[in-house]
């Protein structure tokens, strides 16, 4: 079981973000990696079961399942199903937190997942830092004022 | 149920800051509202079950425990056992975790408690700004100023107190009495240290001062009773808070003072509406009066009971408790003045002490047989005359010595009357807890039920002690006295 996990400060209030990060359509939104991204059969972007397919800019596709989302916690949770990383058990979560004394929000991103021995290190680099620490970082540079 | 939740980011990063706040004893050294902390028992701060005691700067004490603590969480979570404010139920946890990105630390408070609804306002601001946000920005400062690491630290303890007390120069008169500073040391095992507001004053601190007593020794301070505030708890003590407010009347004595330390299972928390001063001239009388009225001879409905020196501290208690139970009450008083006290009583007959047929009128008023049961704090100027008044297989209880010692007797003249003869001694009713409860919820029930009243006791300032034993010798006095710092 390989763990990554990322968080960062955000200059504005929870709210504003969770308004960009809740919907689970919005990747390509607010991350610099992800080129077009859709919800399969019809579903809604915030019904719990709903797949997202995107595609990223370096041509990988994914499927991600989203298996929670908590209004009142600001987090959502998700499965990838299908991705070119070869990760097993891949469970993700994005929680965002208030920072109540600057009114601003501190957001983390975390995922565990099985996968080789030998490949788990870089994993986990990748991940770690092209993905959570890059999203995170966009939608800092998003807010900052 | 009410709900704070603070967060906070910290410039340093978590290892640093998990350092200083995972020391469940370390608050003392960082946050604003605390002034001295310990871990009870000596247990390690990091024992989960610990509970940390701490004292509030604004006054008040708070006792709070270890429930969890996480270091992979970088968190823990404590509760409230004891608080001088509403905080019931109150859980708190503080967690860490890492700002990634920025080597800094992400800082959560939240706290849930249960508060009565008329304070659910103020409690909610207090704990989101005088505990969370005045903790943050305390952590704040503590890790902008590196300052040393305090795990290790013992918390000094306080130097003396300095009080000022009525020393006992020599067995003697009044003039004895000297007002002299006097330290006081911090409270030791299962002690706590009083701030004194009232003091009671008693015949048995007469006797103490003519020597007649040995209780003190000259250079000794009198004093058997007073009420106050709990200022300091020593080691081991439970029940109790800084700030209660109690009272106490048992050996040893020390009383006659501005602070002093006392055993704290022989303090008496005070009901809400007695004052400090009627307290102070109530508890030793009040309880004199519960076990010479229970326990000593058992007053039933019906009975006829004498009762000498019915104006003074202890005899106005006995006459309006005898009363209560339903006796018949006899009071003698030495003036006519305090006659119509002992009316006011509801004594059914009161006679003067003076008055050649003091025998004769009891008997009378008595079925022609005599009192069932005499109090006498007298002693020797009416000895003889309790005895005399009391029916066939009567009871004299003989608990004072206001005119003297009653001396040497025969027995002989008891036998005329198959006169039983108590002669009572406080400690023996009252030098346990156990003991002591028995009587003290009695005398606050009795208090609650208006069977007695806490009257307002006579005040003189502790300096004055002097005059107020004069005073109280010479008979010039009626009810209680109480001597205030």
């Amino acid at each position: 079981m390989a763990k990554v996990y990322a968080s960062a400060t955000i200059a504005a209030a929870p709210s504003a973000v969770w308004a960009v990060v809740r919907d689970f359509n919005a990747l390509p939104k607010w991350t610099p990696f992800v080129a077009e991204s859709r919800i399969e059969q019809n579903r809604l972007a915030d019904q719990v079961g709903c797949i997202r397919n995107f595609r990223l800019k370096d041509g990988g596709r994914i499927r991600e399942q989203l298996l929670a989302l908590s209004d009142y916690e600001m987090s959502f949770g998700y499965a990838i199903l299908e991705s070119p990383m070869g990760v097993e058990n891949y469970y993700a979560t994005f929680k965002l937190s208030p920072i109540t004394d600057l009114d601003h929000t501190f957001a983390e991103w975390q995922a565990e997942f099985d996968a080789p021995p030998e490949r788990q290190d870089g994993l986990v680099a990748q991940i770690g830092r092209n993905v959570f620490a890059a999203g995170l970082a966009a939608l800092r540079q998003r807010f900052s004022r | 149920m009410a709900r704070v939740f603070g967060s906070t980011i910290f410039a340093q990063p978590i290892a640093r800051v998990w350092a200083l706040i995972r020391d469940f004893n370390g608050h003392e050294s960082w946050h604003p509202a605390v002034e001295r902390s310990r871990i009870e028992f000596d247990e390690p701060a990091d024992k989960v079950g610990a509970v940390r005691r701490f004292r509030l700067r604004g006054g008040g004490e708070i006792r709070e425990q270890l429930l969890a603590l996480s270091d992979r969480e970088h968190s823990f979570r404590y509760f409230i056992v004891e608080a001088p404010v509403a905080l019931r139920d109150y859980v708190a946890e503080m967690r860490l975790k890492p700002v990634t990105g920025e080597d800094a630390t992400y800082c959560e408070w939240r706290a849930e408690f249960d508060p009565p609804p008329s304070e659910r306002e103020s409690l909610t601001r207090f704990v989101r700004e005088e505990i969370v946000a005045a903790g943050f920005a305390a952590i704040r400062q503590a890790l902008t100023h590196e300052r040393a690491p305090t795990v290790a630290r013992v918390a000094p303890e306080p130097a003396q107190t300095d009080a000022r007390a009525v020393v006992l120069t020599r067995y003697g008169g009044p003039e004895a009495l000297e007002m002299r500073g006097l330290a006081v040391p911090p409270p030791g095992s299962d002690e706590a240290r009083l701030r004194q507001t009232a003091i009671g004053v008693n015949f048995i601190d007469v006797y103490c001062r003519r020597g007649g007593f040995t209780l003190v020794p000259p250079g000794g301070v009198l004093g058997m009773e007073a009420a106050g505030v709990v200022e300091r708890l020593g080691p081991g003590v439970n029940g109790l808070s800084v700030g209660d407010r109690v009272a106490y009347a048992c050996a040893p004595p020390g009383a006659y003072t501005t602070a002093r330390n006392m055993r704290a299972d022989m303090l008496v928390k005070l009901p809400p509406g007695l004052t400090d001063r009627q307290a102070a001239a109530l508890m030793l009388k009040g309880i004199t009066a519960s076990f010479l009225l229970h326990d000593v001879y058992a007053v039933k409905p019906g009975d006829f009971v004498l009762i000498h020196a019915a104006a003074g501290g202890v005899g106005q208690l006995l006459c309006r408790w005898a009363k209560a139970l339903g006796a018949r009450v006899v009071g003698v008083v030495s003036s006519p003045a305090k006659a119509q006290i002992a009316r006011a009583l509801g004594c059914d007959l009161v006679l003067l002490s003076g008055q050649p047929d003091l025998i004769e009128a009891t008997r009378r008023f008595a079925e022609g047989e005599g009192a069932h049961v005499a109090y006498d704090a007298v002693g020797a100027d009416t000895f003889d005359r309790s005895v005399a008044a009391l029916r066939p297989r009567g009871h004299l209880v003989s608990f004072g010595q206001a005119s003297g010692d009653v001396g040497a007797r025969s027995i002989d003249a008891l036998a005329s009357g198959s006169v039983t003869l108590s002669r009572p001694n406080y400690s023996h009713y009252t030098d346990t807890p156990a003991k002591l409860a028995a009587q003290t919820s009695r005398l606050f029930a009795a208090l609650a039920a208006g069977h007695i009243e806490a009257a307002e006791p006579r005040v003189y300032p502790l300096a004055d002690a002097s005059r107020a034993h004069a005073d109280l010798e010479g008979r010039r006095t009626t009810g209680a006295i109480v001597l205030t710092p």
